[in-house]
């Protein structure tokens, strides 16, 4: 099964071309760029790399969320096109997954995370068992204050995980000591053929058209909306005319 | 052996409606999907950016699969892909651009970048052919422009707003009347109920440019409610509305009567969201009649007023004759305008 893999849910912008296990090629960038201009040339340049034809691809893995949401939108818009277009499955893939099935060979606790600015996180909890990528705390968006006092209680080894780990290190260093493990630039960085390898085990989504990216945050309009209204009973907001 | 078919799938995103289309040879509709967010931000009174972006996602390829339905047609039928690429609000301008590039990508299809406002004037090739050089008023709830179309696919401005766009005006005085969101179609009704009795500003009326203004409006508007309400007065809101709506006309029309009797042109083409308001299209066919000008007022019907993506199949045929097409690169222009005339 040939399946191209995509990644745009934070800085770097990640490709990969597999076929089953096997990796026919990856591409990633990792500078401050706009995803809409570099996503489209990075899947040509693989596909022509790896001479394969779009049409041959049997299924699209996208990392669904959460990330920047503008960044998200990028590669699950483009992975749920070609999916739709092409009549083939799509898969979404969490993007904090993707990063914590970077640290193999080890069954302690995995924890992923992204800034999610003022002292904010979206992060999850996760661990090998068996050989599979289990999820132990489902992905979220939660303070960093939080996160900590929870890892706290568990007083287990914990790998963190990502760019952003970088920007809260003293502080989950001064809160887990010992039991706090950092990983090598290349770990930290998003690998679409690690989120192609999840996307091979993966169920491929019910509705195409109804995907959409894994945000964990509703917007603050809506937020603020939701304190002195009840959504109960609104059937749709968006209707054809 | 018949001739190919011209067929354009054309995307529209740039606001709060999801729009695709199918366009046969840039005029005949063969689709024309609108799934709009209106109701969705009228809880915020306005359109909320990052909400809106949202919506787009989960829209797009479901208005593409009912746009190709209705028209009856499959990806071996079209001849290119088009898109709006500003101007508009960048996110969701970008769910349209991605999309487009994607699926004219996975088809092998030439694809189109159109600009938003070129679309709202070819909105009338769907009334009738258009005719060069040609004059456009484009009001809309971002712009307020008059526009000098030389030839087929080129566009001048040569008078625009200073400060608000007239739909803005609208949806500003709205919120003091207490009109939902969008307020344009709730204010020219009540506009017909009313009297011009307030005689509010005509701003830059007597100034030779082409230029517009409605801020000064549009506070002359607001202080004359807050003063009532601070004196414990009511006023009438049809007459307020009446008096708002002969302002913003009075100046919309005068500006481009004058600036067709400066050219040499015999088509005026009114376009973009506020051209579906009733007052403004009564009084510039009035003031063409008294004029004498040999000038034909071209205005779309009303579901092509708003932002929909027939309008960029029709400009979008255009510009495959010019072979103005996009690469993979291709992004969202959120501030894209025309050139201003030197």
């Amino acid at each position: 099964m040939k399946l191209l893999a995509m990644d745009t849910s934070n800085q770097a912008v990640s490709v990969a071309l597999l076929d089953d296990q096997q990796i026919l090629g990856e591409m990633t960038v990792n500078i401050r760029q706009t995803h809409s201009q570099t996503l489209l040339p990075m899947v040509d340049q693989l596909l022509k790399q790896t001479q394969t034809a779009i049409e041959t691809i049997d299924r699209f893995v996208v990392a669904e969320g959460p990330g920047s949401y503008t960044g998200l939108r990028i590669a699950v818009t483009t992975a749920k096109s070609f999916a739709w277009t092409l009549n083939k499955p799509l898969v979404g893939i969490s993007s904090l997954a993707l990063l914590a099935a970077n640290i193999v060979d080890t069954t302690a606790l995995i924890v992923p995370l992204f800034d999610a600015r003022r002292a904010n996180v979206f992060t999850g909890v996760y661990q090998w068992q068996s050989g599979s990528l289990q999820t132990v705390v489902a992905d979220q968006h939660v303070s960093i204050e939080t996160l900590l006092a929870r890892l706290q209680l568990l007083a287990e080894p914990v790998y963190f995980v990502g760019n952003d780990v970088a920007h809260f290190k003293e502080e989950l260093q001064a809160a887990l000591g010992s039991n706090a493990h950092f990983v090598g630039a290349n770990h930290n960085l998003p690998h679409a053929s690690v989120l192609g390898k999840l996307g091979l085990l993966a169920e491929p989504v019910a509705d195409i058209h109804r995907f959409g990216p894994v945000y964990l945050r509703k917007t603050e309009a809506e937020v603020n909306w939701a304190k002195t209204h009840d959504e109960r009973g609104t059937e749709s907001y968006v209707e054809q005319v | 052996m018949s001739k190919k078919r011209e067929l354009i799938l054309a995307f529209e995103s740039s606001c709060d409606e999801t729009s695709v289309a199918v366009i046969e040879d840039g005029h005949r509709i063969l689709s024309n999907i609108i799934a709009t967010q209106i109701k969705s931000h009228q809880r915020f009174g306005g359109v909320v950016p990052e909400v809106a972006s949202r919506h787009h996602v989960e829209q797009i390829t479901f208005c593409t699969q009912a746009a190709l339905e209705e028209a009856g047609v499959t990806y071996t039928d079209l001849t290119a892909v088009a898109v709006t690429y500003g101007p508009g609000l960048v996110g969701a301008l970008l769910i349209g651009v991605t999309a487009a590039k994607a699926i004219a990508y996975a088809h092998h299809l030439p694809l189109i970048p159109i600009n938003h406002m070129a679309g709202h004037i070819y909105a009338a090739r769907f009334v009738k052919p258009l005719e060069y050089p040609l004059l456009a008023l484009l009001v809309s709830g971002g712009h307020t422009e008059l526009v000098l179309m030389a030839a087929a696919g080129e566009f001048e401005i040569i008078g625009d707003t200073r400060d608000d766009a007239a739909g803005e005006a609208y949806d500003k005085i709205g919120r003091v009347l207490g009109v939902p969101y969008p307020a344009g179609k709730e204010i020219d009704r009540l506009a017909h109920l009313g009297q011009d009795t307030f005689d509010f500003p005509r701003a830059m009326l007597k100034e030779e440019n082409l230029d517009f203004s409605f801020s000064g409006l549009k506070s002359a508007f607001i202080n004359t409610v807050h003063h009532a309400d601070q004196i414990g007065e009511t006023l009438n809101r049809e007459n307020l509305a009446a008096s708002f709506q002969a302002s913003v006309v009075e100046v919309l029309t005068e500006k481009t009567m004058r600036a067709a009797r400066q050219l040499d042109v015999h088509q005026l083409v009114v376009a973009g969201g506020v051209a579906a308001n009733q007052g403004l299209r009564e009084e510039l066919a009035e003031a063409i009649k008294a004029s004498g000008l040999d000038l034909d007022l071209i205005v779309p019907p009303l579901r092509l007023c708003g932002d929909n993506g027939a309008m960029i199949g029709a400009a979008a045929h255009i510009e495959l004759k010019k072979e103005t097409f996009a690469n993979l690169t291709l992004n969202a222009v959120p501030g894209l305008d025309f050139p201003y005339r030197a």
